[in-house]
């Protein structure tokens, strides 16, 4: 369905476009933000990565081996558990704070994949880099956001709620009756921003990728259609994703004879 | 009925002792010196060496929450997540009885938390602690928020407890309650417990 209106950038249309961060560095000069450097390290960071990432995914979608597809899958799961534990206040001691959140991302992200790409959209092959990896990235991107919101909220909630946790657990409760009510707090906490953003979707923003499509000359109902199926899969990705590690990170926090554990999280040096 | 052999509680020396049933158990000493932390260590709220019975049976034959609700441990600062008191019992036998003993009113098991004092709070807490008949109770500073009526009151639910056979291990700063429940003390100075008469 793709139309004849793509129109190619060139490399001075970007320069030009990159002017416009220099409105960014006036306003931190004029008020003394401090940000100039920032600013020009962030501006320079993303160009290079992205453009990094067209010239790898140029490279993988001309390979034919599936072994490709999967091993930069493989990176993308590791990289976005890295940021879904990267700037918890209080995390995981050792291996755990980084094993919840990959082991949750890599479970996420391969039942995402083979529901939306291996069963609703079917290509030949299944492993076609140009639908799996930014369908992946999309899911991860997101995944992440909803688990590093609910671990947060975890963490800081049985922190928090200590003396009411351990009462329960004085009483009798199991590790989670104890934490039922951290739990609940932290998977809504966790599931808020799929929830505002599918609300919002089509009124208040129209999505990076149905925008992407459009610019790139396809029907705008064709790119609707695919912009549903990959709100479903983020927003059914998130739950997951936020069930998993909460329940994960609950288990964690407790011990086999139902303690609280609060010894195993350590203050992030973030 | 509890037993504890060569418990390595944080900052105290290995500890053994015994309480029977319809024994009260008095631990004192200064504050920090260690006695909340033993007090969560036979509840097993905290994992510490040594071992635990109780009437004979080695703590680890019970699943945690098995062993706390035969062992009970009742926090000096309670802990609550409900909206009311009420939402904290599970079961309402026996209930209405003593609270009033307790010199509450039944009204206030619906009443919210904010609007109770602490020492109301400290008594629903109590209650909380003994409803459901566990074996041993672990009362932590149970009448340091009460006046001295509301503490008569409940040093007689406690004699009560007594009464039924229960074994009670008191932390407790004041001397006179020491001797008015208590037959024996553990003192803790200096990261070692001594055993006496109360």
């Amino acid at each position: 369905m793709t139309q004849s209106s793509y129109i190619a950038l060139t490399y001075w249309d970007m320069a030009m476009a990159a002017s416009l961060i220099l409105i960014n560095g006036l306003l931190s000069f004029a008020f003394r933000l401090g940000l100039e450097r920032t600013l020009l390290v962030a501006a320079l960071r993303m160009t290079i990565q992205l453009m990094a990432v067209g010239f790898v995914l140029k490279f993988i979608f001309a390979q034919t081996s599936p072994l490709w597809t999967i091993g930069l899958g493989l990176i993308m799961v590791l990289f976005a558990a890295r940021e879904a534990t990267a700037r918890q206040t209080r995390r995981y001691k050792g291996w755990w704070a980084y094993g919840l959140g990959s082991a949750t991302l890599l479970f996420v992200g391969l039942l995402g994949v083979l529901f939306g790409v291996g069963v609703l959209i079917g290509p030949d092959p299944w492993y076609t880099p140009r639908l799996v990896l930014p369908i992946l990235g999309m899911i991860l991107g997101n995944t992440l956001n909803g688990i590093s919101l609910s671990l947060e909220t975890l963490t800081m909630a049985a922190q928090r709620e200590r003396a009411s946790i351990e009462a329960r657990i004085a009483l009798g409760a199991t590790r989670f009756e104890a934490l039922s009510v951290v739990i609940r707090q932290s998977l809504k906490t966790g599931m808020m921003p799929i929830v505002n953003a599918m609300a919002a979707t089509g009124i208040v923003s129209l999505p990076g990728m149905m925008t992407g499509q459009i610019l790139a000359g396809v029907d705008p109902v064709e790119a609707t259609k695919y912009q549903v199926l990959i709100t479903f899969l983020i927003a059914g990705g998130t739950a997951l994703g936020a069930f998993v590690a909460v329940l994960g990170g609950a288990r964690l926090l407790t011990d086999d004879r139902h303690r609280l554990r609060l010894d195993r999280l350590e203050k992030s040096l973030r | 009925m509890l037993r504890a052999e060569l418990l390595e509680v944080y900052g105290l020396d290995p500890v053994s002792f015994e309480v029977a049933g319809g024994e009260c158990l008095a631990v004192q000493g200064p504050s920090g010196s260690g006695k909340t932390v033993l007090l969560r260590a036979l509840a097993d709220l905290d994992p510490v060496a040594g071992r635990i019975f109780l009437d004979g049976a080695e703590r680890n034959g019970f699943s945690g929450p098995e062993w706390r609700k035969r062992v009970r441990y009742a926090a000096a600062e309670p802990g609550w997540w409900g909206e009311t008191p009420r939402e904290h019992f599970s079961q309402g036998e026996g209930l209405d009885q003593l609270v009033t003993t307790l010199g509450l009113k039944t009204i206030q098991l619906d009443q919210g938390l904010s609007r109770l004092s602490t020492g109301e709070r400290q008594r629903m807490a109590l209650v909380r602690a003994m409803i459901d008949a566990p074996s041993v109770l672990l009362l932590d500073e149970p009448t340091g928020a009460l006046d001295a009526k509301a503490t008569a009151q409940a040093e007689r639910v406690i004699a009560r407890q007594l009464k039924k056979g229960r074994a009670v291990i008191l932390v407790s700063h004041d001397p006179a309650q020491i001797r008015r429940l208590a037959t024996r003390k553990l003192t803790i100075s200096g990261g070692r417990a001594r055993m006496g008469r109360a």
